[in-house]
């Protein structure tokens, strides 16, 4: 009752509230038209964009671009090796997650904390880059898929996170009851923890897809010689960052530099997979970010 | 009559009590057995951290060697701290610690401030609908690679075609080199830092300010209090906490930094201020081949990074806050 007098009290808009919504406006506003000009240029005649004409709504409507970003075999390849590296370390870094997670939910495993400590020490230091570097050298992995997938497919953050989910969701004497009814840990963990914990293990996957899909440092180091490996992100790097590369048809380089359209088609081209699944990203995300600011 | 009494009661405990102890350890044992399933399990994480994590830790040790390729790990020559020696008087490496403090500094000032800002903020918006349509636009730039929002930056503030050079042009002012100038670029770097983690970091406030007990908002509404005072006198109050947790873990950060977020905003006008520890070692170890001055450098940053972390950690604990360890 108290609660619904001070909202009615707060229903007229004040003058505070019109710099309120004014200043949330502008701040999301300023979130999304970088979108909206990129998106624009890149539907845009190159002639207009050369002129400085373009700013939110296309001109001399050009699908042209586009056409060249899906000829560029290179630019397809980039976003087929990103598709599988996203898959493998999201599968990998999502059994190895389980596997760790669950035995250290048990607080009376003998050695649980030194094993906790072994994982958790890694979030806070590190060998740096170039014996990381030298190592992906020594395997072999060089110039390979497997660089991109297994040195950041487990992450010790998710592992707390899991933990402390399978911690707050499943009873212990839930699962003692199973021991004793003679099912093996293995069982209870495959038909009984995994499927109570379906939403954040979808919630940790998107962690692992979202870290893979974005991520270009390692593909910088260990990406060299095998430019067929390029993922998406590093091939944009090349392409519109650095613009050491041309957008290529048929293997012959067109131009030097790209012209602006075509730079735009291809951030829209690397953005469009991210917005298409935004709104599922956005809900487990907000989700992961509140289990991760409890503690395990 | 007595004394061998409690003589043979010493004993008989003493006796009892390595019974117990053996039965103890026997039953620690069985117990460990009938996990043998879990241990089973953890072993395919620790294999990974040990490959992955530990042998590289292993492998910073070559900053005390003098790391040539052709000899390997086990036949270079070790020279004690002679490279971090070296290190610390080239020019570089004072260049690239300014740098790594400066861009985090001024990172950590202004990106921490405006997520409490904002989420204050959208907690007194009312209407749903408005709050949750803003709320998805500001998370936004937090799903986005970094070479996305760099790509993005050029095309809106590069200074031959960007869009926001464009309108400053047409209203009759001169164009700004946002990202091609030194001192532009250290603050353009600042602004897009916040644009990209500004909305993302509202989550824990407002998480935070539901927390707040509604009672003390009506308590302030009977004392007369308005809009402004509310914020200041409860909602603030009812967050600080949240704010100085997050504050100390952030500056146990600044020896840290996006390699990424540099390489993909950097460009050869710029070179004063983008060359920070992470860049100067991919520039010395991968393109140079200079593996163990490099590694050195990393080394540092990893070892003055934890023991920031360590004494963020605690401070926070000391504060009675969770702290992170």
């Amino acid at each position: 009752m108290a609660k619904n007098a001070s909202y009615f009290q707060q229903k007229r808009f004040d003058k505070w509230d019109v710099l309120i919504y004014g200043f949330i406006l502008l701040t999301s506003l300023a979130c999304l038209i970088p979108f909206l000009h990129v998106v624009a240029k890149s539907m845009s005649d190159n002639a207009y964009v050369l002129a400085n004409k373009v700013f939110l709504w296309p001109k001399g409507w050009n699908f042209e671009a586009y056409a060249k970003v899906l000829a560029d075999k290179s630019i397809v390849r980039s976003l087929y090796v990103t598709i599988i590296i996203t898959l493998l370390t999201t599968a990998i870094g999502m059994i190895v997650t389980i596997c760790a997670a669950y035995p250290l939910t048990k607080r009376d495993l003998a050695g649980s904390k030194v094993i906790t400590f072994l994982f958790m020490f890694t979030m806070f230091f590190s060998g740096g880059l170039i014996p990381a570097y030298l190592l992906i050298s020594e395997l072999g992995m060089l110039d390979t898929i497997w660089s991109l997938v297994l040195p950041t497919a487990f992450s010790a953050f998710n592992l707390l996170i899991l933990r402390s989910s399978i911690r707050g969701t499943i009873p212990e004497s839930l699962e003692e009851s199973a021991r004793i009814d003679g099912a093996s840990h293995i069982r209870i963990l495959i038909s009984m923890v995994l499927p109570l914990s379906k939403p954040i293990m979808a919630t940790l996957a998107l962690f692992y897809a979202v870290g893979r899909w974005n991520g270009y440092m390692d593909a910088l180091f260990y990406i060299k010689q095998n430019v067929d490996l390029r993922p998406l992100q590093l091939k944009l790097y090349y392409l519109v960052v650095q613009a050491s590369e041309a957008v290529q048809i048929e293997m012959v380089v067109t131009d030097l530099t790209n012209p602006e359209v075509l730079k735009a088609a291809c951030v829209v081209f690397a953005t469009v997979p991210i917005l298409l699944v935004y709104p599922f990203l956005q809900k487990y995300f907000v989700q992961g970010v509140m289990l991760g600011s409890v503690k395990g | 009559m007595k004394n061998t009494g409690t003589i043979n009661t010493t004993n008989e405990t003493a006796l009892f009590k390595k019974q117990i102890k053996k039965a103890d350890r026997a039953r620690a044992w069985k117990r460990a057995a009938s996990n043998y399933q879990l241990y089973l399990l953890l072993l395919i994480p620790l294999s990974f951290v040990i490959v992955f994590k530990y042998l590289p830790m292993l492998g910073a040790s070559i900053a005390f060697m003098d790391y040539k390729i052709a000899r390997g790990f086990t036949g270079s020559e070790w020279v004690g701290f002679e490279i971090f020696q070296e290190l610390f008087k080239k020019p570089d490496f004072a260049r690239a610690l300014r740098n790594t403090l400066l861009l985090n500094v001024l990172d950590i000032s202004l990106s921490f401030v405006m997520p409490i800002i904002l989420a204050i903020l959208l907690n007194e918006i009312k209407n749903q609908f408005f709050k949750r349509i803003n709320q998805s636009l500001l998370y936004l730039p937090h799903f986005l690679s970094w070479v996305i929002i760099g790509a993005l930056a050029y095309q809106l503030l590069g200074q031959g075609s960007g869009m926001v050079n464009n309108l400053i042009e047409s209203i009759g002012l001169d164009r700004v080199p946002f990202l091609q100038e030194d001192i532009h670029w250290l603050f353009t770097y600042t602004a897009i830092g916040v644009w990209q983690s500004m909305g993302w970091g509202t989550i824990i406030y407002l998480a935070a300010i539901t927390g707040i007990n509604p009672e003390l908002y009506e308590a302030a509404t009977v004392d007369g209090a308005g809009r402004m005072r509310k914020i200041w006198h409860v909602t603030i109050p009812g967050i600080r906490m949240t704010i100085v947790t997050l504050l100390i873990l952030s500056l146990g950060g600044i020896m840290g930094g996006s390699f990424e977020q540099i390489m993909a905003l950097a460009n050869k006008a710029t070179t004063e201020f983008t060359t920070t520890i992470p860049v100067l070692v991919y520039r010395w170890g991968i393109e140079s081949g200079n593996f163990s001055r490099a590694t050195a450098l990393g080394l540092f940053q990893s070892v003055i990074g934890l023991i920031l972390v360590l004494s963020a950690d605690k401070v926070s604990k000391k504060l009675g806050e969770d702290g992170i360890l």
